[in-house]
């Protein structure tokens, strides 16, 4: 399919919705930004797309908990056709507030069945950083699994995060494990030789300094990181520095990977 | 004890659930180490450890099974906390403990509560009369019930706000409020004498004095009538320091040393003249709309707008700041037909924040947690707008201390076509966004007046609270109206609320307003309050009657509430009424033009100051290590990394870069449109030091700063806009106003000599405050000078990082014997007499030449030389860069009193850039630097050094990178 389209899920508080339609403009998808309360009316809206994108933000204040109370919307309305979405081989992203949203509707790690939604059965999450504040900074990831289509396997990305919330913990060892040997972990942060470390390695203390979450199929993924803020070299926190200009920016990496998947899938 | 209570709502037993949600073992608890951490600080150390829930109180008729969902699926998230239905009992084991409760006090904005509200609907809740938060804390150890107290209200709780309780058994307040009975209230004034109307201007908190009272009553001895409540508030607000800036413009007999100087209006023939001389044609609208506006590019412009909400953060530094913020981008919201908000500036003063606590005299709040206070404050607002915040100062000095200092910027880009507003009889008036509620009342009389240890307790309700989402929510659906052509005019609510929003929008028409329509956030407001209230997250817009349903329905869509509340009529009239019976009526002309002019005194006496006698040294590294140490020159990265500096996705130049991402750059770059190379850079310059000697050179030095940061970075000088911020002191004594004036004729000078126009300004004058043994402090004579430029193409942007071993660096500007007001004199706690000066045309033209070597490609890095001077700027560019300088001083080009190496290394002269160049391109950038005063002065190195010779070849400086960074980062690094 040519003609590949992308959904971007507005809602209140949610204020990264127009660089993340930019950057799936670039990639080549053809982009419209909703608002929830319009796919609410009406769910069949989301059949005229491939890939859905809940961009960052702070959805609705990030009151009680980051991503929760848009979560708490979306299980109660949208279950069965976001349920849909997935099974019928689309993709899902998540960006920062949107991963916040994925792992607290349990649409990532997915541990409990492909696009199964629900508020009760949660197993890992995104807590406050260990810093304790919310950062902006810029970060290395290591892609973790194969299996996920918006990384490209052995790709080190260079991405910013900016975020309170994003400290990824599991409910128990176990599910640690589950998601470590599973391939579930889509990035971890990494220094410049590609090594885990402490803190600024690691912004906020993610046990096993996982950044980005993947489902059992790989067509879901959310992360903490901004890939939209980097599309262009002048967004690279020391560009002036850099002999190389050429090429695609990192973040374009996840875009374009998304699209080219429904071009030779759909 | 009982999980819930059960009460009575809209005949419905509602039950009073009560939720408390704590961290689980194994998680940190980080709002209750924050608390130790400070109480640490209080010195009190019977603390042992300090546990914190947040609480949730529901009013609601759903059962236990659902109570328990509740719990689970939306109040706590299970992974990491635990939830208890009902009040749980002091934690078991020996230790003993002390509970403490935090409640705001009814009728403060409470967003969680609201955003629980909307998702207690989406799980299918049924009837929910009421939704509270509240904080609680359990203190660990043998702590006396004065350290209890003690630590609620130094750390705990704001009594602006909240409400403290202390103990397992007392009841949080009531959420409900009582219902209004109206009553028009007439005021007696046209018998009362100059005592009483004094008295009367005082009991009000009218801020009006003797002269504008007797205005008032004349105008309505003439009226034949009394005044309602609601006409002289509506006057008071109108005519306030704050939204009329009457001392600016008053006129002014000057005595400068014994020249006497006469102004008419001392804004219009400083600061607006400048402007009005320059006539530049890319100015668009300037100083008649709520930000200034400038062109862009063929299809857009861009405003900018700097506001101060100093009062309001000294009492409450959080939702001072949050609402300073949140306000000044409702300016662009509300310029034109309303800009996209795209960028945010803070720049903030503070008192030193390790002050000694018995050193915070009453009623003031300790500077730390001012600090720490208004930078959530920004943060939680603006990261929630999704505005950029990408330019910023802070500043300290520790008269600041009762009158912090909180300026908030925002910049936004707005069609060219849509940079006018066009109001027409018949309109309606449409108020958007928040509701109402009684907070901020008075705060435009409020902030007008000076602050006194009982300020805290009198003017409590003068503190806003913000809702970022709730602003984000408007902004969203009013681009789209915009867009749609759906309305004819907008304002924003702020200092005054409605009344000087709705005033200033039907002053030259006349409008009509039932009070009643307003929508309220709790019931009990009278007409009075509504119309004052100082609500946040509130526009106000013109819509034709036949576009209402459209605009309307966008509103609807995204949840947010528009109501009608009167009409545009064409009578050149104010009318308020409520529920139909009119309870206000002022004629336009009065309002507007009513208020008398004054006839000031200024006196400027130059101050007889000598420079002192510092030892000349062999060696500098410590003098270096310790002003880069220094608060105002001390890295701020803490802050910074704090503000989502990239959202939107338009950064070019952020705060932070370098060979780390910790560099210090002198401006900020956005590329606003994605598919544009053009960009807009921001900075500022303010140096209050200075000021201290001569405000006409701190102003002066002010502007040359702000311009010299945004050519640094690679904007266009031809193309530079600027904003005045004047934080002053009490300008009813002469000498104080005598200092503004100074520093008002150097913002025409420079202005005039840089070509760079005044779009936009604001004043806050009386910051001084009282203490209770009538001591009385004043903060040192402020000037902010914003400034914001074009860049062609930001692919041509220049950092202050070094880029490359064997690269020149270059000194452009001549350093001069000017330490007085340094920062080497500031750590030697003196201040000298030598002000940096300017000789304005070399000033101009070294900004035109570096602006163009820029643009050539002949510069590889370019960094402003100013606090610190060229030591601290060599510094800087090394360590941002990861390599090291070696410099001679002989290279630098000095005036013939500028022998001594302390100068040379330290001296703040301004006009001066250090600048990177390859080899190769010595000749050209030579060449382009002809006549000017410039010299090479060094070369990037592979060791990370900084190695300074002097003139006799003695090593004055020779330090590691490494501790000189480490010295930088220090003192701010929390």
């Amino acid at each position: 399919m040519d003609n590949v389209k992308a959904i971007v899920l507005r809602a209140a508080g949610i204020n990264c919705d127009l660089e993340t339609e930019h950057a799936l403009e670039l990639a080549g998808a053809q982009v419209e930004r909703v608002h929830i309360n319009r796919v609410i009316d009406d769910p069949a809206v989301l059949d005229g797309y491939q890939i859905l994108v809940f961009p960052g933000g702070f959805s609705y204040g990030d009151d009680v908990a980051a991503g929760k109370v848009l979560a708490n919307q979306i299980v109660h309305h949208l279950s069965d056709i976001l349920h849909k979405f997935i099974e019928d081989g689309k993709l899902v992203l998540g960006i920062c507030n949107g991963f916040q949203v994925m792992i607290k509707t349990g649409i990532v790690p997915g541990l409990n069945g492909v696009g199964k939604l629900s508020l009760t059965d949660q197993v890992v999450t995104l807590t406050d950083n260990d810093s304790g504040v919310f950062e902006d900074r810029w970060v290395h990831l290591e892609p973790g699994t194969e299996r996920c289509v918006f990384l490209t396997p052995g790709k080190r990305l260079y991405l910013p995060v900016a975020h309170g919330e994003g400290k990824i913990v599991a409910k128990d060892v176990d599910t640690l494990e589950k998601i470590t040997s599973g391939g579930f972990a889509a990035f971890r942060y990494v220094d410049t030789d590609g090594k885990q470390g402490p803190f600024p390695v690691n912004p906020n203390g993610s046990q096993d300094s996982i950044a980005a979450l993947t489902d059992s199929t790989g067509r879901a993924m959310g992360l903490m990181p901004h890939p939209e803020r980097f599309v262009r070299w002048t967004q690279h926190p020391h560009w002036t520095r850099l002999k190389d200009r050429d090429g695609m920016a990192d973040g374009m990496t996840i875009f374009t990977n998304a699209v080219n998947y429904v071009k030779e899938n759909f | 004890m009982a999980d819930y209570f059960l009460q009575q709502y809209k005949g419905l037993n509602v039950k009073q659930w009560r939720f408390e949600i704590s961290s689980k073992q194994g998680f940190s608890d980080i709002s209750g180490k924050e608390v130790l951490e400070s109480i640490g600080q209080l010195n009190i150390s019977s603390v042992e450890d300090v546990i914190s829930e947040k609480v949730f109180l529901i009013e609601a008729d759903f059962d236990q099974d659902f109570a328990e969902r509740v719990g689970c699926e939306l109040l706590a998230d299970t992974v990491c906390q635990d939830w208890h239905l009902g009040k749980s009992g002091i934690p078991a084991g020996p230790m003993q403990a002390s509970v403490v409760e935090v409640h705001l006090k009814s009728g403060v904005t409470d967003p969680v509560a609201e955003s629980v509200k909307s998702a207690l609907a989406d799980m299918g809740a049924g009837e929910v009369a009421s939704v509270r938060t509240a904080r609680k804390y359990v203190l660990l150890g043998n702590v006396s019930e004065d350290d209890c107290a003690t630590i609620a209200r130094r750390i705990l709780a704001n009594d602006c706000i909240e409400d403290v309780i202390f103990g397992m058994d007392s009841d949080p307040p009531s959420p409900h409020t009582q219902p209004y009975q109206m009553e028009v209230t007439e005021i007696p004034i046209r018998e009362l004498s100059d005592e009483q109307l004094t008295q009367l201007s005082k009991e009000k908190d009218m801020f009006l004095n003797l002269k504008e009272m007797r205005t008032i009553q004349d105008e309505y001895k003439k009226l034949d009538r009394e005044p309602t409540d609601v006409e002289l508030e509506t006057l008071a607000q109108t005519w306030s320091e704050h939204c009329v800036h009457k001392t600016l413009k008053s006129s002014v007999d000057m005595d400068h040393d014994g020249q006497k100087i006469h102004f008419d209006n001392l804004l219009k023939e400083t600061v607006f003249k400048a402007t009005k001389d320059l006539n530049k044609d890319w100015c668009i609208s300037v100083f008649e709309d709520n930000a200034g506006v400038i062109e862009f590019d063929d299809e857009d412009a861009i405003c900018f707008k700097v506001e101060t909400h100093n009062h309001p953060s000294a009492l409450d530094p959080y939702g001072g700041a949050a609402t300073g913020i949140g306000g000044v981008i409702r300016d662009p919201m509300g310029t034109g037909m309303g800009a996209k908000p795209v960028a945010n500036t803070d720049i903030f003063c503070f008192a030193r924040p390790d002050m000694k606590l018995e050193d915070v005299p009453k009623g003031v709040l300790h500077p730390r947690r001012v600090m720490k206070g208004v930078v959530a404050g920004v943060r939680d607002y603006g990261n929630r707008m999704g505005i950029p915040t990408v330019n910023g100062a802070l500043y300290f000095d520790d008269r600041y201390l009762a009158n912090p200092l909180v300026f908030c910027g925002n910049v936004g880009l707005v069609p060219r076509e849509k940079c006018f507003k066009n109001a027409q009889p018949g309109n309606l008036v449409v108020v958007v966004g928040g509701r109402t509620g009684r907070d901020g009342i008075h705060g435009a009389t409020f902030s007008s007046g000076e602050m006194t240890h009982e300020h805290e307790d009198i003017f409590s309700h003068a503190v806003q609270i913000g809702n970022a989402i709730t602003e984000k929510k408007t902004l969203d659906t009013l681009l789209q109206a915009r867009d749609a052509n759906l309305y004819e005019s907008i304002t924003d609510c702020g200092a005054g609320g409605l009344s000087s929003a709705v005033g200033e929008m039907g002053e030259k028409l006349g409008v009509e307003v039932d009070l009643k329509k307003i929508p309220l956030k709790y019931a009990g407001l009278t007409y009075t309050e509504v119309w004052i209230s100082e609500a946040q997250e509130r526009m106000v817009i013109a819509v034709e009657p036949g576009k209402l349903d459209a605009i309307m329905a966008i509103f609807d869509a995204e949840d947010v509430e528009a109501t009608v509340i009167g009409t545009f009529t064409g009578d050149k009239k104010l009318t308020l009424r409520y529920d139909g019976m009119q309870v206000g009526q002022l004629e336009m002309e009065f309002l507007h033009e009513g208020i008398c002019k004054y006839d000031r005194k200024a006196v400027w006496k130059t101050k007889k100051l000598s420079e002192p006698v510092l030892e000349a040294k062999d060696n500098y590294n410590d003098d270096l290590k310790k002003i880069l140490g220094s608060y105002n020159v001390a890295s701020k990265e803490w802050v910074i990394r704090q503000y989502d500096h990239e959202v939107q996705g338009a950064s070019v130049i952020k705060p932070l870069m370098g060979a780390e991402n910790d560099g210090p750059m002198d401006a900020a770059v956005i590329r606003p449109k994605y598919d544009h190379d053009k960009g807009v850079a921001m900075s500022c310059g303010m140096n209050p030091c200075y000021g201290d000697i001569d405000p006409y050179w701190m102003a002066l030095a002010g502007i040359d700063e702000a311009v010299r940061n945004l050519v640094c970075v690679g904007a266009d000088p031809e193309r530079i806009a600027i904003l005045d911020n004047y934080c002053w002191g009490d300008c009813t004594r002469p000498e104080t106003l005598g200092a503004l004036v100074r520093a008002s004729q150097a913002c025409y000078d420079g202005a005039m000599a840089f070509g760079t126009p005044f779009i936009s300004g604001k004043d806050s004058l009386n910051n001084e405050f009282v203490c209770e043994d009538g001591t009385r402090i004043a903060i040192p004579y402020t000037l902010l000078i914003s400034a914001m430029g074009i860049v062609e193409d930001v692919n041509r942007c220049v950092t202050m990082d070094v880029k490359k071993a064997g690269n020149l660096i270059f000194v452009v500007g001549l350093t001069k014997n000017e330490l007085g007001g340094s920062h080497y004199y500031k750590v030697h706690n003196e201040l000298g007499a030598n002000v940096p000066k300017m000789d304005l045309e070399t000033s101009v033209e070294i900004s035109r030449r570096v602006a163009k070597a820029i643009e050539q490609g002949l510069v590889r890095s370019c960094h402003d030389c100013s606090e610190g001077g060229l030591a601290v700027a060599l510094a800087e560019m090394a360590f941002a860069g990861g390599l090291g300088i070696e410099a001679d001083l002989r290279g630098l080009a000095v005036s013939d009193d500028c022998i001594k190496p302390d100068a040379m290394l330290f001296s703040e002269s301004n006009s001066r850039y250090l600048i990177e160049v390859q080899p190769q391109n010595y000749d050209a950038f030579a060449k382009l630097m002809l006549n000017l005063p410039f010299g090479q002065v060094g070369e990037v190195i592979e060791d990370k050094k900084l190695l300074v010779h002097d003139a006799n070849q003695n090593t004055v400086i020779d330090a590691g990178l490494d501790d000189l960074k480490a010295a930088w980062q220090k003192p701010l690094a929390w």
